[in-house]
């Protein structure tokens, strides 16, 4: 961090703190799941960004993030209300609201940009994310939204265990997955609507979807699954903002989704869990007891 | 031909090809496959650009195949890897389309490639870039695009019609009788990957996904026939198209925006007012009526 300006200090940090509540939230989803949902949710602030924009004519954050968030919950709707009500099928279902959210926002963006004004309004960076272009008060916004994200995630372990793993039983508690399930797409929400600003709509599917996977290779535990995803999603983050600082308009989203990326192909390849690495290796070394019992003709080697 | 048919010409050819496909994308349940591959392309472009130095047509044709196919051998791998389907669509066209966008906008930023322009398309431009063919005379560039793409997908479709029926309906069912489905799911997905290609250049990648789902999903809500479920799926298609220049044209903004935008109210009409599974209808069909739909047939 030394070298860095103050800002920009700032900034590492809100978007370190935003990976840690996107990997979270993206290891529930991906129990869930429903790692594409957040695809088409963060598509679908776009249009609410504009709208926000447009109410009060200045850019002001807290405003935006409202309008992002009313309109990616019109979208989680919308979602259930097709698969629930005709016979088209959820994916079908994401992709209509995705895209047909996403057009809406761009004819509003255009709309904008050509009214006096607009065009310096930033606007343009929420589609691919530009951390540096956060000012102070952004950054705590997001800060703040992440954190208490993260929080209830930390706080509420024990019940979103039983609510992913079991809900049957949780249901028997008297645990209401209805309520569990509706705090967890406010969460999903409120992370994508923080995060498209650094990130951008586009890419912000994958900070909630790669380090859940990722994190997936190095444990069986749902805690330190948990765990390990945030740290990932929070590395993800801060080494995909300083990337992107390293050249002059460089947009910050795609850098902290090739920092995902690239750590999601080292626990592939490593991960003690289900790694290749570790697959081949096994899968040799059950070959050579194999040779060797049929070699001896003793099975007693092999059963110890 | 004025500038404001060509753009329509090209419009409607979008609508046409993409809702031709996107019977086939509903139907195999693949909607975010064409998501991610209507994203993937564009690294296929930017590769083909850096290895050729010239944007032409038949290049990023080419590289545009070639990123979808590697898009669903990588998602098939992935998956095989026991990470869950949904996930590895969402690793595998995140990373694609982050590694695309990053060369755009570190490398070739200054030619004629931009990430907006392929984000949204630039449909505006595209009666001005033509080319001379013997017969027809001086046409835009990306006209005769389509049309060549089109016709591909025409041919593709008629030829192997059973088979996409049965691959499509019952993959258990066609392996059993020797249709090679795998074949025809890696077919399937270059012509996804062509068509995205050919549109791209008019709506731009993520509103070819509007084009390609919502038409046909609204064609699903009408009829239980394949084939009238093509020729709507085309119909509505064609519909937005226009009825999205014509909101732009009003508004005064993006007519890729406007299409998307289309596609949605032409949806809707369908989800709220068709006879048998709109919600109006079944809201008011008594109560034992209301059984689980059968499957498309013909």
């Amino acid at each position: 961090m030394i070298g860095l300006s103050y800002n920009a200090q700032w900034v590492l940090l809100s978007t370190l703190i935003l990976g840690m509540a996107a990997g979270t939230v993206g290891c529930l989803a991906y129990w869930k799941r429903q790692s594409l949902m957040s695809d088409s949710l963060s598509h679908a602030a776009l249009p609410g960004v504009i709208i926000g924009f447009m109410v009060v004519g200045v850019k002001q954050l807290p405003v935006m993030i409202a309008g992002a968030a009313v309109s990616a919950m019109l979208g989680a709707l919308l979602i259930q209300w097709i698969r629930g009500s005709t016979r088209v099928k959820e994916d079908a279902a994401m992709g209509i609201i995705l895209s047909v959210f996403f057009g809406t926002g761009i004819m509003l963006l255009t709309f904008v940009n050509r009214l006096a004004g607009g065009s310096q309004s930033g606007l343009d960076n929420f589609i691919f994310g530009q951390a540096a272009s956060m000012v102070q008060t952004d950054v705590w916004t997001m800060t703040a939204v992440a954190l208490a994200v993260l929080v209830v995630a930390i706080a509420a372990f024990k019940e979103w265990k039983l609510h992913l793993f079991d809900p049957g039983f949780a249901q028997g508690l008297g645990l209401s997955n209805r309520r569990m399930n509706a705090i967890y797409v406010v969460m999903l929400v409120l992370v994508i609507v923080v995060g498209i600003q650094a990130v951008g709509v586009i890419m912000m599917s994958a900070l909630l979807i790669i380090p859940a996977v990722s994190a997936r290779y190095w444990t069986q535990s749902f805690g330190w699954m948990l765990i390990l995803s945030a740290l990932f999603g929070g590395g993800a983050g801060i080494v995909g903002t300083l990337t992107s600082t390293l050249g002059k308009g460089w947009p910050t989203g795609p850098f902290i989704v090739l920092a995902a990326v690239t750590w999601f192909v080292v626990s592939l390849l490593f991960g003690p869990g289900k790694g290749i690495l570790v697959t081949k290796l096994m899968q040799h070394s059950h070959r050579k007891q194999l040779v060797s019992v049929h070699r001896t003709g003793s099975v007693k080697e092999y059963a110890e | 031909m004025s500038y404001e048919g060509w753009i329509l010409l090209t419009a409607s050819l979008v609508g046409l090809t993409c809702g031709l496909i996107g019977v086939l994308l509903i139907l195999r349940r693949m909607a975010m496959m064409a998501d991610a591959i209507s994203h993937t392309v564009l690294l296929g472009i930017v590769v083909a650009y850096l290895v050729t130095r010239e944007l032409s047509g038949v290049h990023m044709l080419i590289g545009a195949v070639a990123a979808g196919l590697l898009t669903a051998i990588l998602v098939q791998w992935i998956h095989n890897l026991g990470v869950q389907q949904e996930a590895s669509i969402g690793i595998v066209f995140t990373a694609l389309f982050a590694i695309g966008v990053i060369l755009v906008a570190t490398k070739v930023g200054n030619a004629h490639l931009d990430v907006k322009h392929t984000l949204m398309g630039e449909i505006t431009f595209i009666p001005w870039e033509r080319i001379e063919l013997p017969w027809v005379g001086s046409i835009p560039e990306a006209v005769f695009m389509l049309t060549l793409v089109l016709l591909v997908v025409l041919l593709a479709l008629a030829g192997f019609y059973k088979e996409w029926k049965i691959t499509s309906f019952d993959p258990a069912l066609a392996a059993s009788l020797g249709i090679p489905v795998l074949f025809m799911h890696y077919l399937f997905m270059a012509l996804v990957s062509v068509t995205s290609v050919a549109a791209f250049d008019a709506v731009g990648a993520i509103m070819v996904v509007a084009m390609l789902i919502t038409p046909a999903a609204a064609a699903y809500l009408w009829t239980d026939r394949l084939i009238v479920m093509f020729v709507l799926s085309a119909v509505f298609g064609v519909l937005s198209a226009i009825l999205g220049y014509y909101i732009a044209y009003w508004l005064d903004t993006s007519i890729s925006g406007s299409m998307a935008f289309a596609t949605g109210l032409v949806f809707a009409v369908g989800f709220l007012f068709s006879p048998k599974y709109g919600v109006l209808a079944k809201s008011i069909r008594p109560v034992k009526d209301r059984g689980d739909s059968p499957k498309v047939a013909d």
